[in-house]
């Protein structure tokens, strides 16, 4: 029992979730050893394998020939148009709460400050996960 | 019943600040059903008086009442007020009716909407991304449940911090947490006062998600830099494309706020006041019950007297 790992435990589709993540994040294909990279080496790498060819079965990734083995990224469907649309429908309507739990909501200049000085002092000793986006740093 | 029956119409104007004042004292979890309860608990009391009112003054007219086999005309010598009021009660509890029902037919319209866009998509387990820049991410109940985000949100998390964001979505789809803002908004509709607690329930619901998402990724102080970094990214990218309707707020967000209780739960810096002492919340936790029961007891005395009175009409012995 205790010997398997706590990301191998987890649902198959939780595990089809992440790896689909992962290649929406990157910036090109992916092959499997990325992917495994991507998720901090918590799969085996042939969990990954038998993960990306499963989403490819699915038709939610596409594959290309690289070396030895595959490089996959996510489909870019044409049907992401339409879904523009209709997300555009729904903001429309003006408080979309009631229906669905967003995950952040909007932030105001002085929630932007508070939420920055907040972040900054719980990561002063090791900051990890690379820098906050729209950080005043630009030359 | 003259009194008894204002007592559910007025009692929110007390119920939904002591309500808001014990939900920010207790747990998450805690406070969503208290929220939820409240809510639920006050629109039913005041859907009655409106619909006694109503029925008091519509006994008075003669084919209801010959409908309703009085024999004399009802006694009591509140018409004066009851006679007035009853129209108007009457027409109130058609407003409700109206307004609960758009409301429940919108928030489904709402799904549906959110739901044909997700279908549209390739689905990973329970994962669907819309190809779409701008950050954003929810969840969609249903069966089964979605998580639902965009590709500019996947982008702007790294990866352990993107786990965190899909445990928070699955807390919610886990805890039925659409059913919680579903109740507050219906609620909401039957009486405009109850509209101040959809605010601190949904808060609620945010905080609940977060604490189970930090449970679930071992480690509060990532799940933290998840929400900050999501919010941040949004608003990088919604300063790109200003959005209408943005008026500064007076008081901190709800964003800072469950980052500040996530990075340190002993110390909630967002709250002015502070954590109330367990003297302090036992307190305001009777005055709530007490609103609560007074409302409720209003409009069942108010429905037993009603019910005496026809009785009464009807030619039966009153205490019989």
């Amino acid at each position: 029992m205790s010997e398997t790992s706590p990301a191998a435990r987890r649902p198959a589709g939780e595990l089809e979730a992440s790896v689909l993540a992962a290649l929406w994040a990157a910036a090109g294909p992916l092959t499997p050893a990325e992917v495994q990279g991507e998720l901090g080496g918590r799969l085996a790498r042939t969990t990954v394998t038998t993960i990306l060819s499963r989403l490819h079965d699915k038709g939610a990734v596409s594959r290309t020939r690289a070396g030895r083995g595959f490089a996959y990224s996510p489909i870019h469907d044409s049907a992401g148009l339409t879904a523009r649309r209709m997300r555009s429908e729904l903001d429309k309507q003006d408080d979309r709460t009631t229906a669905l739990a967003r995950f952040v909501s909007e932030l105001t200049s002085e929630d932007e400050q508070l939420l920055r000085s907040l972040l900054d002092e719980a990561d002063a000793p090791g900051a990890a996960g690379g820098p906050l986006p729209g950080s005043g740093t630009t030359p | 019943m003259i009194i008894a029956v204002w007592l559910p119409l007025v009692m929110p104007l007390l119920a939904v600040p002591t309500a808001r004042r014990l939900a920010e004292s207790l747990p998450p979890r805690a406070a969503a059903w208290l929220l939820a309860c409240c809510a639920a608990t006050l629109a039913a009391c005041t859907a009655a008086a409106l619909g006694l009112l109503a029925a008091a003054g519509a006994l008075r007219l003669p084919p209801v009442a010959a409908f309703g086999h009085l024999e004399r005309a009802l006694p009591g010598t509140d018409a004066a007020v009851t006679v007035p009021a009853a129209p108007v009660a009457g027409a109130l509890l058609a407003c409700c009716a109206v307004a609960v029902a758009r409301r429940a037919l919108r928030h489904r319209a709402e799904l549906r909407a959110a739901r044909r866009t997700a279908d549209a998509h390739g689905l990973a387990g329970d994962l669907c991304v819309l190809p779409d820049a701008e950050p954003d991410a929810y969840a969609l109940p249903g069966r089964p449940g979605r998580v639902v985000v965009t590709a500019g949100m996947l982008r702007a998390l790294p990866p352990a911090e993107r786990e965190a964001l899909f445990a928070h979505e699955r807390a919610h789809l886990v805890g039925r947490h659409h059913l919680f803002l579903l109740t507050a908004a219906l609620a909401g509709a039957c009486h405009p006062l109850l509209r101040g607690l959809r605010a601190p329930l949904a808060y609620a619901l945010e905080r609940w998600a977060d604490e189970s998402a930090a449970a679930r990724v071992g480690d509060r102080q990532l799940t933290a830099r998840a929400i900050g970094r999501a919010a941040l990214a949004a608003r990088t990218h919604a300063a790109a494309a200003p959005r209408p309707g943005t008026a500064p707020a007076a008081t901190s967000g709800p964003v800072p706020r469950r980052v500040a209780a996530l990075l340190r739960p002993d110390r909630p810096a967002d709250r002015p006041r502070g954590r109330l002492l367990p003297v302090g919340r036992r307190l305001i936790a009777a005055a709530l019950l007490a609103c609560v029961a007074f409302s409720a007891a209003g409009a069942v005395d108010a429905a037993a007297d009603l019910h005496q009175t026809v009785e009464t009409a009807q030619g039966e012995q009153p205490g019989r």
